[in-house]
């Protein structure tokens, strides 16, 4: 007889397990169905790896300068048989190789940029929707404060004075990002809180804490991915041009914004080469990312595919 | 309707409060913000004289104090590099941002709307298609990468536009040469079309998209039908009775939308050298500038917020629901 309530929680565990696959494998056929979301998740594999292993692929030093080679045209030959596929900078550097270990540099801030930004904004919009009264009021006002502030500026008034750095991009990058985590985490807050279920917790006496974090929280995670998806296509544009305004990495960090600043110089020698690289590199990661997020916000939520 | 605009008032007057609030405590962050105002070989006595001379040495309170009445009176001390005070040249280079901006704005809503609503009215076909991918692709272009595309193939390659400058039209307006006004206007705009279609595009991409699922979501309602079965012709039905409730959420994002716009234009400005602020800027942060970073943020930070006020009262104009 004992068994019974176990072997029930058992079967439980385990349909739920079966129902993960059987969404991971919805989440796949709805993905080959829509054939732009698995290229664009490809990219996105692609970028991954260069970010990581860039200085094991990368085919040379990306700082060792070569006057003597400088301004080459893709394809020209460098020093002992070597190439310089997509050509080399004013300074003789191998634009390929600053290209594969400028993929670190935009995908690490804005991964950390949105965990930043996520972590700051989830729990300010779970505690301003949980509890609500002044905590909420006051969570909200510097909210609409900060977003009637072109961010960029807000960026470039820390930075200037804070200093170039991969921390200091992140953490001005992330506090940017918070308000929109907030206000989507505040409003579903406000209406899962007179849930059966959240009530079902608090009589049976768990803590705000762990009602706020493990039966709120979790419900809310889908419609975040959607965010952060959108999210750190825009951080990594704000990295570039923030890069591109000097106010990025330090300049012996290639990053492809730096790069894009660097390449203005020569734009009237027309040393094109210099200016598209990096640039398609933007922009092909940036699309990968808005195509998962609007594929992931269909997956989600089909009510919505039908109105588009 | 007064109520609403006294409350956006008042509203605007707390943000602007918050923007000097942030841009002191941005100063501060970095430790003693004398050394950013003095030079690197400076020795100990000038360091001190420039600190007691620009009041770091005050308690902090009286220092945002002392910082809010000058913001208030414009007075943000002498650029470090121009030897001028910082918001007379900030406010000399406003016109031209202005007109950067302005431009870009119109473009941009001139092309969205109407790509909007012929992407929801082909909906599913090619047309939609095309238009969507295009504007997909606008969202994930640079601005400032977009600049430096049209000045190789537009610019350089075709010599059709001119890959930098700017010719002036509000400067002398402003100062009542109406005849230079408007002689200058026809090249002003020729010298606007690629910052301005760079600054725009991005903007342009996401209202068209916006303005597609409004309108989606509006030709699906009853009064549509209605107006449909009434026997009124496409043309009526689309325009006055779809696009005229489908594009309030756009006026709403258009206030906001600014915001990115003014952002675009601080990076693009410098791609074309336009001699705005956004330049300014760029030459303010590499010269570490720091009164001119300031003055200019705070000035265009004004400039948005008056902006978003001003498009909030035309909402309300247009919106009969909102009489908050």
């Amino acid at each position: 007889m004992t068994d019974v309530p176990n072997d029930g929680l058992r079967r439980l565990a385990a349909d739920n397990r079966s129902e993960f696959s059987r969404e991971l494998r919805r989440a796949g056929r709805s993905m080959v169905a829509a054939k732009w979301p698995l290229l664009a998740l490809l990219i996105l594999f692609v970028v991954a790896f260069v970010a990581i292993f860039g200085p094991m692929i990368s085919p040379m030093d990306p700082n060792r300068q070569n006057i003597m080679l400088r301004l080459a045209e893709p394809l020209a030959e460098a020093r002992r048989g070597g190439t310089f596929w997509l050509g080399s900078d004013a300074l003789g550097r191998d634009v390929l190789s600053r290209l594969l270990y400028g993929a670190r540099i935009s995908l690490l801030v804005g991964v950390c940029a949105i965990a930043v930004g996520g972590t700051i904004g989830v729990t300010a919009g779970l505690v301003s929707g949980y509890f609500g009264g002044w905590i909420d009021d006051v969570i909200m006002r510097l909210g609409d404060i900060q977003l009637a502030f072109p961010f960029i500026l807000l960026a470039i008034m820390f930075l200037v004075v804070l200093g170039p750095g991969v921390i200091n991009l992140i953490l001005v990058l992330g506090i940017g990002q918070w308000v929109t985590y907030a206000r989507i985490v505040r409003g579903q807050t406000l209406s899962l809180r007179e849930k059966e279920y959240v009530e079902a917790a608090r009589a049976l006496g768990d803590s705000t804490t762990s009602i706020i974090f493990r039966t709120i929280l979790p419900n809310i995670v889908a419609p975040l991915t959607v965010i952060a998806s959108f999210n750190v296509a825009s951080v990594i544009l704000a990295e570039a041009a923030l890069s591109f305004l000097g106010l990025g990495v330090p300049p012996s960090v290639p990053t492809w914004g730096s790069m894009l600043a660097e390449s203005r110089e020569q734009l009237i020698a027309n040393k094109w080469w210099l200016a598209i690289f990096p640039g398609l590199a933007i922009v092909l990661t940036v699309l990968s990312f808005n195509i998962m997020g609007d594929w992931l916000r269909d997956f989600l939520d089909p009510r919505l595919k039908e109105r588009r | 309707m007064w109520t609403f605009i006294a409350r956006r008032l008042l509203q605007s007057i707390v943000v602007i409060f918050g923007v000097t609030l942030i841009s002191f405590v941005a100063l501060q962050i970095g430790g003693d913000p004398t050394y950013l105002f003095v030079s690197e070989r400076a020795t100990e006595e000038e360091i001190a004289m420039v600190r007691e001379a620009l009041g770091f040495d005050r308690p902090l309170h009286v220092q945002y104090l002392t910082y809010l009445a000058n913001v208030v009176q414009g007075e943000f001390g002498n650029s470090l590099s121009y030897r001028q005070p910082a918001m007379e040249i900030v406010l000399g280079a406003l016109p031209a941002t202005i007109e950067l901006t302005i431009f870009a704005m119109t473009f941009a809503i001139a092309l969205a709307i109407p790509l909007g609503v012929f992407a929801a009215l082909y909906r599913g076909t090619p047309v939609d298609g095309g238009i969507m991918t295009v504007a997909m692709f606008g969202q994930s272009v640079p601005g400032f990468w977009l600049g430096i595309m049209m000045i190789l193939f537009f610019g350089l390659s075709l010599g059709w536009f001119p890959i930098s400058g700017h010719v002036p039209f509000l400067m002398p307006l402003l100062e009542g040469d109406f005849a230079t006004a408007f002689a200058n206007l026809p090249s002003t705009l020729y010298y606007l079309v690629m910052p301005g279609i760079a600054v725009s595009f991005y903007s342009l991409s996401r209202n068209a998209r916006l303005v597609r699922s409004s309108m989606l979501e509006v030709l699906g309602q009853d009064y549509v039908r209605t107006a449909r079965s009434k026997g009124l012709n496409e043309r009526t039905v689309v325009v006055h009775h779809a696009l005229r409730n489908a594009w309030l959420p756009v006026v709403t994002m258009i206030g906001l939308e600014f915001g990115f716009l003014l952002g675009g234009v601080v990076v693009i400005e410098t791609v074309f050298s336009y001699p705005g602020i956004g330049r300014l800027v760029f030459n303010a942060i590499n010269q570490r500038d720091i009164p001119v970073v300031q003055a200019a943020v705070i000035v265009l930070s004004v400039v948005f917020i008056a902006l978003n006020l001003i498009v909030d009262l035309v909402y309300a104009r247009i919106d009969p629901r909102v009489k908050l």
